[in-house]
């Protein structure tokens, strides 16, 4: 029996970051880096209060998780794949950094999350 | 054995010779700015989970003209993204027949930039209320 590709469960992560990013990637990156920053919001939209409070709330914790997860297996396995285009080898030693990066985020992620409590 | 020199194409720039070519480069080029993205909100998280003081260093660095314009430009990068992500949509999803007919791709894809801008308009939107 041939060795199944792994291909299929990362292009599933893939998928998944594609589509949250493409939904609310938008309206993310307006709220934290533009709105906020500039006074467009009300000030306590990213205080540290309001934000421990948010990633201590189950349902904050699983958004706050999902998107920097999932954009990061989005990024990686996107990355992975461009790289032969580029005329760079993707080999193991690519694959090991892009979903081992991807990996990485993750478990830090999940870590800082659950360090702040619930 | 002799050595063969066959002729080998150079590949060098081959994705600026079509604008084909440049629109798919610049759509697997948003994926560089998505971890990007990622990798300043995973620094947030670390920060949050040290303390309030190193949490609001990291806001006074997103406050920062640098930060401001660098997330303007993220901005326009996924905007494309969300447009490019939904019009490879109708190749990668399944057909979708209505009334006898095919679905039209054009079809799919303003549905899903339409979704979109609603969510992300929703997104803000909640997050100005619950603030």
């Amino acid at each position: 029996m041939r060795k199944r590709s792994s291909q299929p469960f990362f292009w599933l992560l893939f998928g998944a970051g594609g589509m949250l990013s493409a939904l609310l990637g938008m309206g993310l990156v307006l709220v934290t880096g533009v709105a906020a920053p500039l006074g467009l919001e009300p000030p306590s939209v990213m205080s540290y209060g309001d934000v421990l409070a948010f990633g201590r709330n189950g349902a904050g914790k699983a958004f706050l998780f999902a998107v920097v997860s999932l954009f990061l297996w989005h990024g990686a396995h996107r990355i992975f794949h461009t790289l032969h285009d580029l005329g760079v080898h993707a080999g193991l030693v690519a694959k090991l950094a892009c979903y081992g990066g991807a990996l990485v985020g993750t478990v830090v992620a999940a870590a800082a999350l659950l360090w702040i409590g619930f | 054995m002799a050595i063969r020199r066959t002729y080998l194409r150079p590949m060098d720039g081959w994705w600026r010779r079509d604008p084909f070519f440049l629109r798919y480069m610049a759509r697997e080029a948003t994926s560089v700015f998505v971890v990007a993205y990622a990798l300043i909100l995973l620094w947030g998280l670390v920060r949050l989970a040290e303390g309030e003081a190193r949490f609001d260093a990291w806001l006074a660095w997103l406050a920062s003209p640098l930060s401001v314009a660098f997330h303007v430009l993220l901005l326009a990068v996924f905007a494309y993204h969300t447009w490019s992500w939904f019009a490879i949509m109708p190749k990668t999803m399944p057909p979708v027949v209505v009334g006898g007919r095919r679905l039209p791709a054009r079809a799919i894809t303003a549905a899903g930039v339409a979704v979109a801008v609603a969510a992300s308009a929703a997104l803000f939107a909640l997050a100005t209320v619950l603030a």
